[in-house]
This record gives structure tokens, sequence and C-alpha cells, in this order.
């Protein structure tokens, strides 16, 4: 059981660097869903099936159609774009290493956290954290709502045929 | 079913905050170093998943169900935000046929 979780974190580890190191976009995509179903494969160690289910139907069904789309619509084959030059690389492997270190550094300077293991590993089903998100979080959800209308109607808008120049015929 | 809970016992929490802190690192490297955008993009999901990741452990693990309720309004946030955002990358590439974030250089004063 404990083997388990450390193979799925390598697995997990090595998915997302392979969508960093990829060139092919298409390939980076396939690996990001990859990533996705591992981190559902976490969800149900940590008892949160639900959340597990949700996680695949909204990334990897919804939102890895959407990049899918995306990419074969742009047509980006014909271009494999090259890596940066390696200053600005070697810059950005040392400052993300600097943000991770702070991140362990904070931990280890900290208190340690008491975890009370309530025991309860029915939390995460449909029933419980139906009952906490209408009684508790009813207010915020309505608002998500309202964020995922105004998210539609701004993408019908971004979409629409531009009737004036486009900025392609400002460029110099 | 009923062995399931045992993974909270014998895996200790610093292991899950170092894995989401790790998959966040991974994610801002991309952010950092990749030239075309849509991967720079799917950078930043895998930074959201991070998040997600530590809000699930931590409510496994106090056995409250509040953060994974909060772990589902990240995920609607985020498909809100990809559907915009991959709006946002067609009009630019209708615009200058490229996906090259070196180029989006428009807004610079």
């Amino acid at each position: 059981m404990e083997k388990l979780f450390y193979i799925l974190s390598g697995l997990t580890l090595i998915s997302a660097i392979m969508v960093i190191l990829s060139k092919h976009p298409i390939r980076s995509i396939l690996f990001l869903v990859l990533t996705f179903f591992l981190i559902s494969a976490h969800y149900i160690l940590l008892n949160a099936q639900f959340l597990a289910l949700v996680n695949i139907v909204v990334y990897a069904g919804a939102i890895m159609v959407l990049f899918l789309f995306v990419v074969m619509f742009l047509n980006l084959n014909r271009d494999i774009e090259r890596f940066k030059s390696w200053l600005p690389l070697a810059a950005a492997v040392i400052s993300g290493s600097c943000v991770f270190l702070v991140f362990l550094s904070a931990y280890k300077s900290s208190h340690q956290i008491q975890i009370e293991n309530s025991g309860g590993y029915q939390i995460g089903l449909v029933e419980n954290l139906g009952e906490v998100l209408y009684r508790d979080y009813l207010f915020p959800m309505e608002i998500s709502s309202v964020l995922f209308l105004v998210a539609m109607i701004g993408v019908m808008l971004l979409s629409r045929k531009e009737k004036t120049e486009t900025v392609k015929n400002l460029l110099p | 079913m009923n062995h399931i809970p045992e993974i909270i016992k014998t895996i200790p929490f610093d292991h899950y905050l170092i894995l989401s802190a790790a998959l966040f690192f991974i994610g801002m490297i991309g952010v950092l170093v990749r030239k075309n955008i849509i991967i720079v993009f799917m950078c930043i999901e895998i930074m959201l998943n991070a998040v997600n990741l530590l809000l699930v452990a931590s409510a496994a693990y106090r056995g409250d169900a509040a953060g994974q309720v909060m772990v589902l309004f990240i995920m609607a946030v985020a498909a809100a935000e990809v559907s915009l955002g991959l709006a946002i990358i067609v009009m630019l590439y209708k615009n200058l046929q490229t996906t090259n974030i070196d180029l989006f250089n428009q807004l610079k004063g």
C-alpha cells in the first residue's frame, strides 16, 4: 500500500516533466492527460472518490478535448519550436528551484501541524460532499454559476467576426 | 473498501506536501521556460492541479469535507479560465499567425 503511493508519485512527476520536455504540443497534451489520470489515482487513494471522477470528467474529458481541438485547429506542425537560449533557461530553472527551496525551508521552520485523524473515510462520497456543498457553501456555488455565464459571454464576444481591421494590418 | 483508509496512517502528510510542491515547481519551470503559449497554459493547469492535490490531502488527513468543496470550486474556475484563454489564443493566432510568446509584445508601451 505504501509502495503504491511512491510509484504513483514518481510516475506523476515523470509525466509532468515530460509535458515540459516534449517538443511536439500533441505529445505534451497526451502526457498532461496521463498526469491528470495519475492525480485522479491519488484522489482515490485519499478517499476522494467523487473528486476523482470529476477530475477525469472535467480535465481529461472537457479541458483536454478543448486543448487538442485548439492545437489541431492552429496547425502547429510546420514549426517545431526550439527552446529559449541557455541564459533565460538557466535563470528559470534557478529561480524555480529557489521557490521550491523557500517552500521547503518554510515548512521546516514552521511548527509541526498536528493532524487529527478523525477516521472519516466517508467524506469523499457524493452524499456527504453534496450535503456540505449545498448547506454551507450554497452562495459560492451560485456565484460560480454567474462566473460560468460571464465566461460564456466572453468567449462568444471574443470569437465574433471583427468588422474593423485587424491588428495584422496595423503591423509595420 | 475497508482497507483503503490505511494509506493515511502509513504515509506521513509531509510526503504529500513535498509531492505537490514539486508538481507546482515543475509547472512554474514550464511557464518560465517554454515559448509555445499553449504549453505555458498546460503548465498553469499543472500548477492548479498541484494545489488541488494538496487541498484533497489535507481534507483527507483532517477528516473535513470543506477542502474537497474548495477543490470543486477551483475546478470550476479552471474550466472557465481555460475556455476564455483558449479563445484568446485563437484570436491571437488569427491576428499574428504564431503561438510564440516572444512575439506577443503588442501591449508593450
